[in-house]
């Protein structure tokens, strides 16, 4: 029997896991035992995300061990008992300059940073303090593509770009690629969305939006079975969009305030008694046949 | 340098009119009854940043980009426009409602893009 998650379920689990609730397990299918498992058409597998890493970012009263903070958290998922089949980038992995020269300073440095990672499979996106000054020039000469698809394990996953275009937008371009890409997919194919900025409107006055996210979702709403991991925010956040359930993750340089909870949006200063606090990465399990994800939120440093 | 005037449509306004704004129509108001602000962007302000309106005196924001493009969006009214560089661009407005309404740059510029905003206070 199938069963989905409902609205208030979701903003319950989504208030535990906001809360900081250690051990807190978020499963955003929530869909018993799903058809998909029943077909047996995936495998349960596990990924990390990690996100908004804003390499180049120099604020000692937001951050006063920036120059580390990216070292700490590959140690720590180095040190991780059960090994990720891959790590997702969701975007920023460095913090924007002017200066182009500097710009590839600061790509080459994480790429070189990430290659410590015991996990050699990772995935890139762009965020906007990567690819909106050069529309994505320079980061594509260090990690590849800006949008594309691939499949792990029986889920179909896609990576969209809202960055490269500076209004923060997919185009019309790469939502024509969206539909014909997923055109080739049953309905109730398993399918994760990894990108950037959120396809909904979360805030817009803060920049957390995509101007024509709108156009990505509907094409992805006749889908059964689709999850989507973003950055951007800085934060633990989950929204459903209809079925669709969204998972905004932490960054690993600096926190943000909750959407709306302040006049203007600022990063958080640090605290020295907790440091760390509001940083940190992802586990995501999937589990039966890619419908259903247990999310763990990882800190910088192992606890 | 050549001042260039751009008029600018407002595509998307249906936002602004279920918020209580609409689009200023030209061919229903005379042009008199229009109060102009002009406006500049550069990274990474707009100046003025505060612009008060009085409810229901038709406006028209004259933006100038100085130095690169930007844009203008007023996400609560459904509101927003290019704003080329070295251009002039017209944003045409009516408040029908007393408030604070945001608006910020929506085209990345910068390591200061994020603080490039400002606010119309509509009063009676």
């Amino acid at each position: 029997m199938t069963r989905h998650l409902d609205r208030r379920e979701f903003m319950q689990l989504a208030g535990l896991a906001t809360a900081g609730i250690a051990g807190v397990v978020f499963s955003s299918g929530l869909r018993g035992v799903s058809l998909a498992a029943a077909k047996g058409r995936a495998q349960d597998f596990m990924f990390l995300q990690m996100s908004d890493l804003h390499w180049g970012f120099t604020a000692p009263a937001v951050n006063p061990d920036a120059e580390v903070t990216l070292d700490k958290a590959i140690a720590h998922v180095n040190a991780l008992p059960r090994q990720p089949d891959f790590i997702a980038f969701t975007g920023d992995l460095t913090h924007t300059t002017d200066d182009p020269q500097e710009r590839r300073k600061r790509l080459a440095h994480v790429r070189n940073a990430v290659g410590q990672l015991k996990v050699k499979v990772h995935r890139y996106l762009p965020g906007e303090h990567d690819a909106s000054l050069d529309q994505g020039e320079a980061f594509k000469e260090f990690f590849g593509k800006t949008h594309y698809a691939f499949d792990h394990k029986g889920v179909h996953f896609i990576v969209l770009d809202n960055v490269s275009d500076p209004k923060g937008m997919l185009g019309d371009e790469q939502i024509q690629w969206l539909r014909a890409d997923l055109s080739r997919l049953d309905k109730e194919a398993p399918i994760v969305v990894l990108t950037h900025r959120p396809l909904f409107d979360l805030a817009p006055d803060w920049d957390w939006t995509t101007a024509d996210g709108a156009a990505a979702i509907e094409a992805l709403m006749p889908y059964e079975y689709v999850t989507v991991f973003y950055g951007h925010i800085h934060q633990e956040h989950h929204q459903m969009t209809g079925h669709i359930p969204h998972h905004a993750a932490k960054g690993l340089m600096f926190a943000l305030p909750a959407p709306h909870s302040v006049p203007k949006k600022t990063p958080i200063p640090w605290d020295a008694g907790t440091p760390y606090r509001g940083l940190g990465f992802r586990s995501v399990q999937a589990r039966d046949g890619g419908d259903d994800y247990a999310l763990a939120e990882l800190g910088v440093e192992k606890s | 340098m050549k001042r260039i005037i751009t008029q600018t449509a407002l595509v998307v306004f249906a936002a602004g009119m279920m918020a209580g704004w609409r689009r200023f129509a030209t061919a229903a108001v005379p042009s008199g009854a229009e109060q102009v602000v002009h406006m500049t962007a550069k990274k990474f302000e707009y100046d003025p940043s505060e612009i008060t309106l009085k409810k229901g005196i038709p406006v028209i924001l004259e933006i100038t980009a100085l130095d690169r493009d930007h844009g203008f969006k007023i996400p609560d009214l459904g509101i927003r426009a290019d704003l080329k560089s070295g251009q002039v661009t017209r944003v045409r407005i009516v408040p029908e409602r007393t408030g604070t309404f945001k608006f910020r740059c929506d085209v990345f510029c910068g390591s200061g893009h994020e603080d490039m905003a400002g606010e119309l206070v509509v009063v009676d």
